[in-house]
């Protein structure tokens, strides 16, 4: 399998001092969809950054498609195309000339580059806008012009920061199944996102970044396996024995004080056969609340178990 | 990828500056040819008539190619940092840090875009002194190497200004306490043999006096200087900053965090 892209301690500190990498590794391997998730100030942008070589790293070494950025600067260019997070085109150029500018960096001769700029536009909706100062675009519109932007050399790897932010709910689906085909026809796609339900809809392998640190790298569906497990709070009439020990496989239990406890229970089991073990050993239930909330809960977790 | 790939890019970089200033033409053409031509028509046509000659010629013929020449030197230095410092701003210079585009190809499309004003200024001001001077270049070859050469030379200055600027306070610093009184005191207006001794070796350090009078020396045949030597002049200077602007490109001062 080729690996698209692999980043090794990778280390950033800024000119003022702080610290914004501590050292990540992660490996995205040719074809997938990667999602890279954390909150604010996570290091996100930095590491999009140091991968396109706007940021220069501290320490530590980026690869695409097994050549190092640094020696390989030209080829490993070629390969892949950014949408930044904040717009980062001239103001007052024209949409077309925009992507048709881009081209030219690339290398693309111009017929090539007005097929490819005609091709991008349209599939993502520009088209009618491509005679028109950058700057009359709507905010959706500047992130799909990016989108075009970033695409026209077409490159192995698309790597996409917040591509949706600030875009409606309609205009992200259609962005999503833009995506999703890029990714089918081969082009391996990384995106930062806050939205949980992003990654969820769209990625395959998922790494979940906090203060510079990779918390979680895994895949997507065993992380949607583990959000499988739900956690009750149970409130109890009858002390709870100090010494309380659930005989059941598939569930855990954390005594918070005497008459209140967490069960975790994972996928498969019932509530009622938790029930039945404890009317066994008398512990009668007063009520019961639903603890979990799928993704969100697990992101928090991860997050505090980083402190 | 493409085998001419970088001829492409650098084309690119070149057309984009030049649609760049010929569409705001207002702002980059026009005004330097109102000064240049308020120039003519004071200095050379109404003052100079009283003022005589000025080192074996006309007035008005003497200010003539220190016109064009300050002309040449402001458009081509102003159109490099204007322009490299909006897309600093903008950050849409990062389009071109992201790309495969090398430095140096970067570098020399901006160059060739300040000097496509400078010299598109240029020619604007030369026609317009037809006008008022009979102008017969003595030696065509000169003429021409001394301006693209100045012109590279402030088209790189203006590289480093923009490099360093952080405030659009920055890109106006230089040229009005640096480049503005330089040009002045190059001998655009005056021959330094009107001055004393001391003022005279001190024009002797002003890199502008020695592209002014080459110029001259190119239309009128005459000079206050060694052509030689300030074309010599010349390319240390384009070596010395266009290495350095390399140098800087490549540590991405101003560029990248
Ligand atoms: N040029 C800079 N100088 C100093 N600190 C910086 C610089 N750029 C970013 N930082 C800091 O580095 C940290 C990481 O920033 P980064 O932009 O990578 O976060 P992020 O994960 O992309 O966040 P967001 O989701 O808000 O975009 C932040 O604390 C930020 O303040
Ligand atoms: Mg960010």
């Amino acid at each position: 399998m080729t690996i698209a892209i692999s980043i090794q301690n990778l280390a950033k500190t800024y000119a003022n001092g702080f610290e914004a990498l501590k050292g990540i590794s992660l490996e995205v391997e040719q074809g997938d969809f990667f999602a890279l998730l954390g909150p604010n100030g996570a290091g996100k942008s930095t590491t999009i950054g140091v991968i396109s070589t706007l940021v220069n790293k501290t320490s530590g070494s980026v690869e695409v498609f097994g050549k190092n950025v640094d020696t390989h600067v030209y080829e490993t260019k070629l390969d892949f195309g950014v949408v930044p997070q904040e717009v980062n085109f001239s103001q007052f150029e024209k949409v077309r000339d925009i992507v048709m500018t881009q081209a030219g960096y690339y290398g693309l001769p111009r017929k090539l580059a007005a097929e490819r700029c005609e091709k991008y536009l349209r599939k993502l909706g520009l088209w009618e806008k491509r005679d028109e100062r950058s700057r009359s675009l709507s905010g959706g519109m500047k992130r799909r012009l990016m989108i075009a932007r970033a695409l026209v050399h077409e490159p192995r790897l698309l790597i996409l920061d917040e591509p949706t932010a600030g875009v409606d709910i309609e205009l992200r689906r259609s962005m999503w199944e833009f995506l999703t085909e890029i990714n089918n026809s081969g082009t391996t796609i990384i995106l930062t996102t806050h939205y949980l339900e992003e990654a969820e809809q769209l990625c395959r392998n998922i790494a979940i970044i906090d203060e510079g640190r990779i918390v979680e790298n895994t895949s997507m569906r065993k992380l949607l396996n583990e959000l499988d497990s739900q956690v009750y709070i149970l409130e109890t009439t009858s002390q709870i024995p100090p010494d309380l020990d659930l005989k059941l496989e598939k569930a855990s239990l954390e005594i918070i004080d005497e008459h209140c406890m967490e069960v975790t229970v994972s996928g498969g089991l019932s509530v009622n056969e938790v029930f039945a073990v404890f009317s066994e050993v008398g512990i009668k239930i007063d009520s019961m609340r639903n603890k979990t909330n799928r993704l969100e809960q697990l992101f928090l977790s991860k997050l505090e178990g980083n402190d | 990828m493409f085998s001419n790939h970088k001829y492409i890019a650098f084309e690119t970089i070149v057309i984009r500056e030049i649609r760049r200033f010929g569409r705001i033409w207002l702002q980059t053409l026009v005004p330097p040819a109102i000064t240049i031509g308020l120039y003519f028509v004071i200095f050379g046509n109404l003052v100079g008539r009283r003022i005589g000659e000025m080192g074996g010629f006309q007035y008005m013929e003497f200010i003539v190619p220190g016109l064009i020449m300050m002309s040449v030197i402001q458009n081509s230095y102003s159109n490099v940092v204007s322009s490299f410092f909006s897309h600093k701003f903008q950050h849409s210079i990062e389009e071109l840090l992201v790309s495969p585009v090398p430095n140096y190809i970067i570098l020399s499309g901006f160059i060739v875009g300040g000097m496509a004003r400078g010299l598109a200024v240029g020619t604007i001001v030369t026609l317009m002194s037809l006008f008022f001077a009979d102008l017969e270049i003595q030696n065509l070859f000169i003429t021409i190497t001394v301006v693209l050469l100045t012109s590279i030379v402030f088209a790189l200055a203006g590289f480093i200004n923009a490099l360093f600027a952080n405030t659009f306070d920055d890109i106006s610093i230089i040229p009005t306490f640096v480049l503005t009184p330089l040009i002045y005191l190059g001998g655009v207006f005056y021959s330094v043999e009107l001055l004393p001794p001391f003022w005279k070796f001190v024009s002797g350090l002003n890199p502008i006096f020695y592209m002014v009078n080459t110029f001259r020396y190119g239309i009128l045949g005459t000079s206050d200087v060694n052509i030689v030597w300030a074309f010599f002049i010349l390319c240390v200077f384009i070596v010395i900053l266009f290495t350095s602007c390399l140098l800087l490109l490549r540590k991405g001062t101003g560029l990248r965090s």
